[in-house]
């Protein structure tokens, strides 16, 4: 229940200055969940900022406080680890819009105390990059030695570099993209429809309602899952097996394993994810086209941009943001002389290989964030 | 570990503070030691473990294919761009020709000589072709699909009207002369330039 979610409390600060917003609205005051790991160095020269996914929080190195699990980015963050916390002063913010304890539809409107519901303003990927940069000024960081971010991670490590260029020193951005296609678009219009269709929705005022939209919220997780997958892994994690049965039940139960395991999917996630930050953050990544400032040039968005080194790295099964994507940034880097690396890495998971197992991408990320800056 | 000859040659031969493009460069070594000596190296290569070694070693380096991807690239990005020992792999070595002095004045371009004497006696004697030391895999899976001599190579510049700044024959990892190298020449290294 979204309810349960937001009783938890997080780390946070709330900065009293405005922030105008890509809508042309105002947030009066803006409040940032984050967590830190490491020690910010004397010159405070040792900042690495991780961005999270759309579902992702600023647990990356520890335990979730609604699921217990460990952090979504453990095996990358920590000690000794690529993203090395023993020498880095590692930050990862929950992004504006969410639900993990920064400013979002859950908050209180200023002038009733309501929950704002669909009043929170649409915000964009640039706004949540201003958010982390008021976040920074805060703590008196100036320059990040390096922003990481995977999928909508990536997407906010490249704003950052089209922003605020002056403040990087490299960029690590992986399985993402400079825009949000159709196709994209289409499966989020899918989760957001399943939400919205959902009678507990409430046009988005189901805070203090004892119904959440529950159902809807789950049914847009599972379309999302599966986009996170390859056909590939799929077929070997499931194939056409059934599910605790021998026999097809001619029903509609989850005959399939396939069936059982996105119904849990989608179930467990409506334990740590609130339905309206779902509409707002799909939202954001719709209308991320970095081109967009720049008559459809991207190379237009990169030309403060040549100080930074990027790394780009996609991954063979993942058609959600497919490597053409990547090459796509890499061209407009090269075109203004940018220092960039890209890899096509394989690995079997699809778009969520950036999250699992792949060794590559350790050793990547590990040289990556050692020669930046 | 010392760099091979024909990429001590033109890492001896690269000015500090040029800006290179190394093409095909493995997994970095010759940008390590361009680095070293302060050239701003960049490097394009194909299979994707070297670029994730080069990476790993902190060098900017973008998985692709001299075939193709040299067009991202656009006109005098570089000072210089750096072909070892893969001409011989690319589809037209003419056209690459071209990419590599348009997207830098001046460029290194290294190759196996095919005329080199020991396999002109493998092919006369043996009638088979040769599997050296440098051109180490047998015909049916080598990846050099156009191998070059160095008159071929001469032949070709002229026609271009491309001019050659200098020009090192290696036999074995000794440097043997002008007028030797097409049948004493193991490795040849040009720097070519616009003329």
């Amino acid at each position: 229940m979204a309810s349960l979610l937001h009783q938890i409390q997080h780390q946070s600060v709330t900065i009293a200055a405005p922030l105008p917003l890509d809508s042309g609205q105002i947030l009066p005051s803006v409040t940032i969940a984050y967590q830190s790991y490491g020690t910010l160095a004397a010159d405070r020269a040792n900042a690495v900022l991780v961005c999270h996914a759309l579902t992702g929080d600023q647990y990356v190195a520890s335990d979730h406080p609604a699921t217990g699990k460990p952090g979504w980015w453990a095996r990358m963050v920590g000690p000794g680890k690529p993203i090395d916390t023993d020498r880095y002063f590692v930050l990862c913010a929950n992004v504006l819009g969410s639900c993990m304890g920064s400013s979002g539809p859950a908050s209180p409107d200023a002038a009733t105390g309501a929950p704002l519901g669909m009043h929170f303003p649409v915000i964009t990927i640039a706004d949540m990059v201003r958010a982390q940069a008021m976040l920074l000024d805060h703590l008196g960081i100036d320059r990040l030695h390096a922003v990481v971010g995977g999928s909508m991670g990536g997407m906010q490590a490249l704003a950052w570099t089209a922003h605020y260029p002056e403040r990087l020193g490299s960029a690590i951005v992986i399985a993402s993209a400079a825009r949000h296609s159709a196709q994209n678009i289409a499966f989020h219009e899918v989760g957001r429809q399943a939400i919205m269709a959902d009678p507990d929705w409430q046009d988005g005022q189901y805070y203090g309602s004892r119904r959440a939209p529950a159902k809807g919220l789950a049914v847009a997780r599972m379309a999302a899952h599966i986009t996170y997958l390859s056909e590939a892994g799929l077929t070997e994690k499931f194939g056409r097996r059934l599910q605790a049965r021998d026999i097809k039940s001619f029903g509609f139960d989850a005959d399939f394993q396939i069936e059982s395991y996105l119904r849990h999917q989608g179930l467990a996630f409506t334990d740590r994810f609130d339905a309206n930050a779902y509409l707002y953050i799909t939202r954001a990544m719709d209308y991320f086209d970095l081109a967009d400032a720049h008559d459809g040039r991207l190379a237009g968005a990169f030309t403060g941009a040549k100080d930074v080194r990027f790394t780009l790295v996609s991954f063979d099964t993942d058609w959600l943001y497919p490597t053409a994507e990547s090459r796509r940034i890499v061209q407009a880097l090269q075109s203004v002389g940018a220092a960039a690396s890209f890899v096509e890495l394989s690995a079997p998971f699809g778009h969520d290989s950036f999250l699992l197992d792949v060794p590559a991408l350790d050793r990547l990320v590990a040289g990556a964030l050692g020669s930046g800056g | 570990m010392a760099l091979r000859p024909d990429l001590a040659i033109i890492a001896g031969a690269v000015p500090s503070g040029a800006r290179a493009l190394d093409i095909g460069c493995g997994d970095g070594e010759l940008m390590a030691a361009l680095r070293d000596k302060g050239v701003d190296a960049r490097g394009l290569e194909i299979d994707p473990a070297n670029v994730t070694a080069a990476i790993a070693r902190g060098q900017s380096v973008v998985q692709g294919d001299a075939n193709r991807d040299l067009a991202d690239y656009p006109g005098d990005a570089f000072d210089y761009a750096i072909l070892s020992q893969t001409l011989q792999t690319t589809e037209r070595p003419d056209r690459v020709v071209d990419e590599l002095l348009r997207i830098a004045p001046r460029a290194f371009v290294s190759f196996p000589n095919f005329a080199h004497w020991r396999i002109r006696l493998a092919l006369l004697w043996g009638g088979r072709m040769p599997v050296t030391r440098l051109i180490p895999v047998a015909w049916y899976a080598t990846p050099n699909i156009h191998h070059v001599t160095v008159s071929d190579f001469r032949d070709l510049l002229r026609e271009k009207g491309i001019a050659v700044e200098a020009a090192w024959y290696l036999s074995g990892d000794k440097p043997t002369s002008d007028a030797a190298a097409s049948w004493r020449a193991e490795h040849a290294i040009f720097l070519i330039s616009r003329t």
